[in-house]
């Protein structure tokens, strides 16, 4: 029941806890208790708005930067990710296979504010060897989400 | 001038659900429940191979029969979902659409004054399908204390010396019913007694809810008397492709192919390559939409539970039938009323045959926010007219 859950509400975190279980065919306090022990659990971690910012008309950057690192002993990359990982304008840190180490997504007001934090704060770690900034020009589709607009009902009445 | 028209042509009634659409179409705001096909557009990567046919050129006709790796494909899949064993090569060819099937089938099948037992309500081809195959409609009631289902009794009271062939529309637009094995082998009983044929319309088999889907050609004995129709439109929500699939005896088929070679040639070759890619690697797409159809399912039945409305649990297709015999009107009465006043399509049971009368079909090929907006709107409607009286 759990996998169902999780499945339904990674699309749609906003549906009425009675209509999920009228929906999974399952009890609604089962599906209460569910939520909540994996709310406990951290398998939840939060539910989230995805916004396309764009058309509300608000300017923002997003930068995808990669970054090698050099690996600590007994602590491999989990102690520079963290020290990465804690500034409150990183959107998020993965660990990544191939030709660099760690993936870095920061979202900023302006390019400006995207070098800066890059200048200032990521190369000057005595761990990061080198970082390479993308900026996200635009955004086609975002957590399975296409961001043009949605098309219209053609079908007809037929049989 | 002479009557350019046929007399049979002239005793055809044209579908009657159209003209409702033509209402809604020119309504603004309104919710259409109305539609029979797919919400869901055709998975990118049948699309896309699609587009990659074109890109190659691939714009001949293919064989009557359909491209050979369609057919290897089709009967694999046949086996492997419902234990089919059809020979690629005899015993199947593929059609423009499953109403290609029936109309040639039909065609094939019938002489002058056969009889054909079509149980309503059922999907609106079949009786002018067999009227113009100069068959003899007998229309066979199916009754909602049966979940709508056909029993050996009604089949067996149906039938005359001059019956030929029996339709199985099953899993069942518009009611939604599923036959069951159990309910399968009662009926293949009485078929071999009275040694008919079965034409047996499977377009709904991969949305079944309760079970796997079970062909009545599984049965022993009855692959011989029965013609399989199946095809992608609402496996793979492929409904504009017009793919299909006839499977059967050597003996027809092969007459079938006649029919199919001069009056169409052969199926779209695009659809046929899209085909191949959707029976490949396609079974998880129809796996997750079967899942999602059936959370709305069980919403759409929870909500007419919730504002009194009756309605039998359908396990198949993506409709469902309530009645709504407590109002007094008819279907038509009360579909055009819930229109006009609230602005919600949805089709009057009677536009599947008379036993239709006292229920509506709602479909539930919409997305979930839709259908609340248009079950509230029902809801609303239904709580008036309670009121009113």
């Amino acid at each position: 029941m759990r996998e169902k859950i999780l499945t339904f509400i990674e699309k749609n975190s906003r549906i009425d806890l009675k209509e999920l279980a009228v929906i999974l065919g399952v009890d609604e306090t089962a599906v209460m208790n569910e939520l909540e022990s994996m709310e406990r659990e951290g398998i939840i971690c939060g539910y989230h708005t995805l916004i396309n910012w764009d058309k509300a008309g608000v300017e923002k950057v997003t930068a995808l930067i990669e970054v090698r690192v050099t690996p600590q002993r007994g602590m491999g990359f989990d102690k520079v990710a963290e020290r990465i990982y804690n500034y409150p304008e990183v959107n998020s840190v993965y660990l990544i296979s191939g030709g660099f180490d760690l993936m870095v997504t920061l979202e900023g007001k302006t390019l400006r504010e995207i070098s800066q934090f890059v200048t200032d704060k990521l190369s000057t770690l005595d761990q990061v060897l080198s970082t390479k900034t993308n900026f996200i020009l635009k955004k086609y589709k975002d957590h399975g989400t296409i961001m043009a607009a949605k098309s219209k009902d053609e079908r007809i009445m037929m049989a | 001038m002479r009557n350019p028209l046929s007399k049979t042509i002239t005793t055809i009634e044209p579908s009657g659900i159209r003209k409702f659409f033509d209402i809604v179409s020119e309504m603004e705001n309104a919710i259409s429940l109305g539609v029979g096909e797919p919400d869901f557009d055709t998975p990118w990567h049948i699309r896309d191979e699609g587009i990659y046919s074109l890109e190659k050129g691939r714009t001949f006709y293919t064989s009557n029969a359909g491209l050979k790796e369609l057919k290897i494909e089709i009967s694999k899949f046949l086996d492997r979902r419902y234990g089919l064993k059809y020979d690629y090569n005899k015993e199947l060819f593929v059609t423009v659409g499953g109403s290609e099937a029936i109309d040639v089938a039909m065609r094939t099948m019938l002489d002058p004054g056969d009889e054909v037992l079509i149980p309503q309500p059922s999907y609106v081809s079949y009786l002018p399908c067999c009227v113009l195959a100069n068959g003899t409609p007998v229309i066979i009631e199916l009754k909602a204390e049966d979940d709508f289902r056909l029993t050996p009794e009604e089949l067996e009271a149906a039938i005359t010396p001059r019956t030929k062939l029996l339709v199985l529309p099953f899993p069942n637009n518009p009611t939604g019913a599923v036959m069951e094995r159990k309910d399968l082998e009662g009926i293949a009983e009485v078929i071999e007694k009275h040694d008919l044929f079965v034409l047996s319309d499977e377009i709904y088999s991969e949305l079944t809810y309760l079970e796997n889907h079970v062909s009545i050609a599984s049965l022993p004995g009855m692959k011989e008397r029965t013609i399989v129709i199946n095809g992608f439109s609402k496996s793979h929500a492929m409904t504009g492709w017009r793919l299909g699939y006839a499977c059967g005896p050597e003996i027809i088929i092969k007459q079938m192919l006649k029919i199919h070679q001069f009056a169409i040639m052969c199926a779209p070759t695009t659809s046929q390559y899209a085909a191949v890619e959707a029976l490949r690697n396609g079974d998880e797409d129809v796996s997750l939409m079967r899942e999602e159809y059936n959370g709305r399912r069980r919403y759409v039945l929870k909500r007419f539970q919730e504002m009194g409305l009756s309605c039998f649990e359908p396990f198949g297709a993506f409709y469902a039938f309530p009645c709504i015999k407590e109002f007094g009107m008819t279907s038509e009465e009360f579909a055009n009323q819930l229109l006009q006043s609230k602005k919600v399509a949805v089709v009057p049971g009677t536009a599947f045959g008379d036993s239709g009368e006292g229920f509506i079909r709602i479909s539930y090929a919409y997305s979930l926010d839709d259908l609340k907006v248009a079950l509230g709107r029902v809801e609303e409607f239904v709580t008036e007219l309670r009121e009113k009286r």
